[in-house]
Order: C-alpha cells, then structure tokens, then sequence
C-alpha cells in the first residue's frame, strides 16, 4: 500500500492560512484590551462580545473540527443515523434562548465565571459544586483529545505522514502554536481565531455544495448512488421502536448536554447581555445548516467512490471513515482549494480546543483552587493558576492521542456525553426557585453517572445506543438521556421526602438569599 | 430579600415547541418521497426545519423584544 502523496500545493495554503491564525492568536491580547492577569478578563474577554463575535465564537465552540470529519464519516459509514446531528442542532436553540440568558444575569450579577460557582451559590452546597466541576472537567478532557484527532487526519491527507519520531511533529507543532496563543491571549484569541475558521468553513460547505454535485450530474445522482438501506432510518418491527427512538433520544439528548459543556457555558457568559445571546439563538442555526450540507458530503465520498482509489488506501486503512472527507476534497478540488478547506478543518480544532482548555481551566481554578485549595488567591493568582492548568490540560489530551489508540478517545468522549447531562438537574432546575435540596441532586448525580456509565459499559463502550425494555416494548435510546431521567426522578423525590421531614424545623431554603 | 416580581415568559414561547416536537417525530418523516431538488423528503424536511427554527426563535425574540420583557438582559 503506497503511502499518502504529498500535496504540496495545498500544504502550502494550509501553512499560510495557518501562519495568519498563529498571528491573529497573539495579536488577540491587545483586542479590547483588559488587564490579562485577572481571570474575568483572560478566561471570560471581560464578558464584552457583542452579537456578531458570540456568532462566531459560539459557532466555533459548537461546530468543531471532530464534527467536521466525524459526522459526514457517520453517514458515509451508517446512512442516515448520522443526519442526527441536524435535529439535535435544531433543538439546542430552543434550549438556548429559554434557559441561558437567565444563568447569563445570574452570573453577571454575582461575578460568577463558572457553572460550578452557580451551583454553589444557588445550593449553598460546596459538594455539589464540586461535582459538577469534576464532571465538567472530565467531559471535556478526551473532548480536546477528539480535536487532534480530527486534525491528525488532516495533516495525513496533506501527506505529512513521516515514520517514527517524525510521524507526529507536525501535531506536535500545531499543539505548541495553540498552547501559546491560549496562554497569552486567553478567550480573545479563540474569539478573533473563530472568525476566520468560520469564513473558511463557509466557503468550503458552500463550494462543496455547489461544485460536487455538478461533478456528479445533480442531488438526484448522489442520493441515487447510496444503497436504499442507508437512505432512511431502517423501519422497526412490532414492539420496538427501533431505530426512531434511537434517533430521536440521540438528537433530544445531545441537544440537552450541549450547552451543559464547560466550553458552550464559556463561551455563553462571554456575551455582553443576555439579549446577545436571545439573538443568538435565532442567528446561530445558519450553522446547522452548514452542517447539514456538511453531512450530506459523506454521501458525496460514496457517490465518488472514494473508498476504491488506491491513493487513498493507506489512509482508509489508518483512519477508517474518518478520511471519506479528506479523500473526497483532494478528489474534488484543485490543491489549493484542498489547502483552505484542510486550514478550515484544522483552525477549526484549533478554536474548540483553546476554548476548551480555557473553561477547564476556568472551573479548576474556581471551583477547586480558590474553592477548596487556596480561598484567599488574589487576581493574578487565579489568572496564573488558569494558564497553567490550560497547559496542563492540552499536555493531558496530547499524551492521551500520542498514547492511546483513538478509539479511546471517541469512547471517553462518548461517556463524556452521558457524564455532563447530569448537571442538568443542578443547573437547568437551580435557575428556578423550585426547592431542590443539594444532597438529594448530589444522590441524583451520583445515580445518573453510575447507570450512564454501566448502560455503556453494557455495549463494551462501543455505542452510545441502550437497549431498553418496558415491558413488552423495546426501546433503544440514547444513554444519557436514559441516565438523567433516573437523575431527575431521585432528585424531585429525595427533595420532596427531605422536605416533608424538614417541614416544621423552620429551615430556610437557600433559594430566598440567593439574588436571581 | 430581593424579591422583584418579574413579568412572566410570554405565551408566545409555546412557539418553540414546534421544531422540537417536529423533528423528534420521527416516523412522520422517515421516507424517500416526495423529493425536493433531488433532495429525499428525509432529508430535505429536517433541513427546512432548520430554517423554520430560525424563524420562529427570531419571533418570539422580537415580541418579546417590543413588549418590553428585559428581566433576563441586565
């Protein structure tokens, strides 16, 4: 199996752009200026961007380089199961604009940077709190893994594959670049960094659009070309909702954890009003759209047939479907088109990660350093201890790709999923005055992360789909969304039981002293 | 104890159900036909849904916007 050609002129686009992104990184410290050694200002912008950046910020927290390579190789690989990601784009904005800009006033109000500082605010419970940290912290973690992953698969269609201690330099080098500019400039270089990406993005979906299916002799052609089986969701049988409900549950369930993420809660409360992020809610699904025409490039590889080059044979056999759409660029366009949708690809990492490595470092050194560790630091303490850990935690997903294979990443990220839907409970319901108590939410956290985990270790990690059977009716879900159902019940139950003790000792509920 | 009395969410967010419900039903949408620009209904429906989401959270955004429901923008 011949190795993966070099393709120099698209490598040399990709440098460029990738330079121009480096330089916009480092020039991001001096955007809006604000005093880089207080944590408000290096992992929050001073909570100053308006509709038009939070678009773009938001945009390129919410659509990263992973759902770029891994969702059209979804439906190149499974039909059309992976278009789910098209009504869980749909249903995040519904979410967005009914519960986000009220935490928004929430945190601004009382200085909170952190979802975890909300929780130990409204629950007055330090346990909480850190449980929600925790699970924050570890849903995000193989999440910037899954960011490299995206990007090492296209470093190796540009043909940058060397052998030994070579093979992942040019990883290494991005990784260096993205480290730097996050450590100086915190949230306002992927902020500056998001509207370039975006633009590329834009302009390769909307090219791809466009040029393939012209190359292909229409739409018709392409969805023609695509076995009947992976056209539509397979029918269930009697008694089994089969694959609907795994669609539905799937689209439902992601779309509830989305915005439960560090990074989304990030890059949220960077807006500058709630009314940014209501408008938001209605501007941000030009990106689902994009997704959706991005999706539909999975069925482009197959109508290409770009499994059966013998160029791209090395590469299917390292990165499996993941490299339907690299193969299918190099395919379709002229180098130095693969060169701006390959930057596209790989600045769309880069965007995510940094956010991501930013709100990690955020909840550690709020909710864990100054909460438990150090209760007195100072401004330039907590911003010193952020940039640090935002090291720290790219170091940590940079050993855990360079170490591990990456399918362990995808299935850590998988539970990732079903880890973080169980801070809903604490975050979605603490927006109300609903009286919650914060040992019945922590027993309904701890019963959500333990029969998520084990729904998924009943697959071997391998599916996020549970099995579940009422009755005569078998209904395949999404895990997650089964585990915070049980999440839900014990918290309102074990709430409502220690209420009815606690009726007569005149306790107060933390809700009447907390400012809403 | 600060204890605004807020105005409540407005009636119209009840408007926001509909993507939801719209494409969580799924088995109302799962064929081929009819198809648009070569678009199988699938796929061509949810994508419209996209749109309408749009549309309908820009909606409620601006009635809410011109009766004057602030309390979340501060």
């Amino acid at each position: 199996m011949a190795p993966l050609a070099l393709q120099p002129v698209a490598l040399v686009v990709f440098l460029v752009l990738f330079a121009l992104v480096t330089v916009l990184g480092f020039m991001g410290a001096k955007w809006r200026r604000g005093d880089l050694d207080t944590l408000h200002e290096w992992g929050l912008g001073g909570r100053r961007f308006g509709t038009l950046i939070s678009w773009f910020l938001l945009g390129g927290d919410l659509y990263t380089a992973y759902t770029f390579v891994a969702v059209p190789a979804l439906i190149y690989g499974a039909g059309a199961i992976g278009f789910f990601a098209v009504p869980y784009t749909i249903i995040i904005y519904p979410v967005l604009f009914v519960f986000f800009p009220r935490l928004w006033r929430v945190c601004k109000r009382n200085g909170y940077l952190t979802a975890p500082e909300f929780v130990r605010g409204r629950f007055d419970s330090r346990a909480l709190s850190l449980a929600v940290a925790v699970t924050g912290i570890l849903a995000t973690m193989p999440y910037i893994a899954l960011q490299l992953v995206g990007m090492q698969v296209v470093l190796a269609a540009l043909g940058l594959q060397g052998s030994g201690i070579w093979a992942d330099i040019p990883l290494f080098v991005a990784f260096i670049v993205l480290a730097a500019f996050t450590y100086t400039s915190g949230l306002r270089a992927p902020a500056i960094i998001a509207v370039v990406k975006d633009l590329l993005i834009y302009a390769t979906v909307i090219a791809a659009a466009i040029v393939i299916p012209m190359q292909l002799g229409g739409w018709a052609k392409i969805f023609a070309a695509v076995p009947a089986a992976k056209l539509t969701l397979p029918v269930p049988g009697a008694a089994s909702l089969g694959s609907y409900s795994a669609y539905a549950t799937l689209a439902l369930g992601s779309a509830l954890a989305l915005f439960l993420y560090p990074h989304s809660m990030t890059g949220i409360l960077a807006a500058s009003s709630g009314r940014v992020i209501k408008r938001n809610a209605a501007l941000l699904p030009a990106y689902s759209l994009v997704l959706g025409l991005l999706a539909l490039l999975g069925f482009m590889a197959i109508a290409y047939g770009v499994a059966k080059d013998p160029q791209f044979a090395s590469g299917f056999a390292q990165y499996k479907g993941n490299f339907a759409v690299p193969a299918l660029i190099l395919k379709a366009f002229p180098g130095w088109f693969a060169g701006i949708a390959f930057a596209a690809i790989a600045i769309g990492a880069l965007v995510p990660a940094s956010i991501m490595s930013i709100a990690t470092a955020n909840i550690f050194t709020r909710d864990i350093y100054k909460a438990f560790l150090r209760p007195g630091a100072t401004d330039l303490q907590e911003s010193r201890m952020a940039k640090l850990i935002s090291l720290i935690v790219k170091l940590g997903a940079l050993a855990f790709i360079l170490g591990l294979p990456a399918t362990a990443a995808i299935e850590f990220q998988l539970l990732g999923g079903i880890w973080i839907i169980q801070t809903l409970p604490a975050i979605f319901c603490g927006l109300s005055r609903m009286r919650l108590r914060a040992g019945a939410l922590l027993t309904g956290w701890a019963c959500g992360m333990v029969v998520g985990t084990a729904m998924a270790a009943s697959t071997g990690f391998k599916s996020a789909i549970f099995a579940l059977h009422m009755g005569g009716l078998l209904a395949p879900g999404y895990a997650a969304l089964y585990a915070v159902i049980i999440n839900l019940i014990v918290s309102f139950g074990l709430s409502f039981l220690l209420n009815a003790m606690s009726q007569s000792s005149g306790r107060r509920d933390p809700a009447e002293h907390f400012e809403f | 104890m600060p204890q605004r009395s807020r105005p409540r969410a407005s009636l119209w967010r009840v408007l926001l159900i509909l993507p939801v419900l719209a494409v969580l039903a799924v088995g109302c949408f799962n064929r081929t036909g009819p198809s648009l620009w070569g678009f199988p209904f699938f796929y061509w429906y949810q994508m419209l849904w996209v749109i309408l989401c749009s549309v309908l959270v820009g909606i409620v955004f601006f009635i809410e916007d011109a009766r004057g429901h602030h309390e979340d923008d501060a």
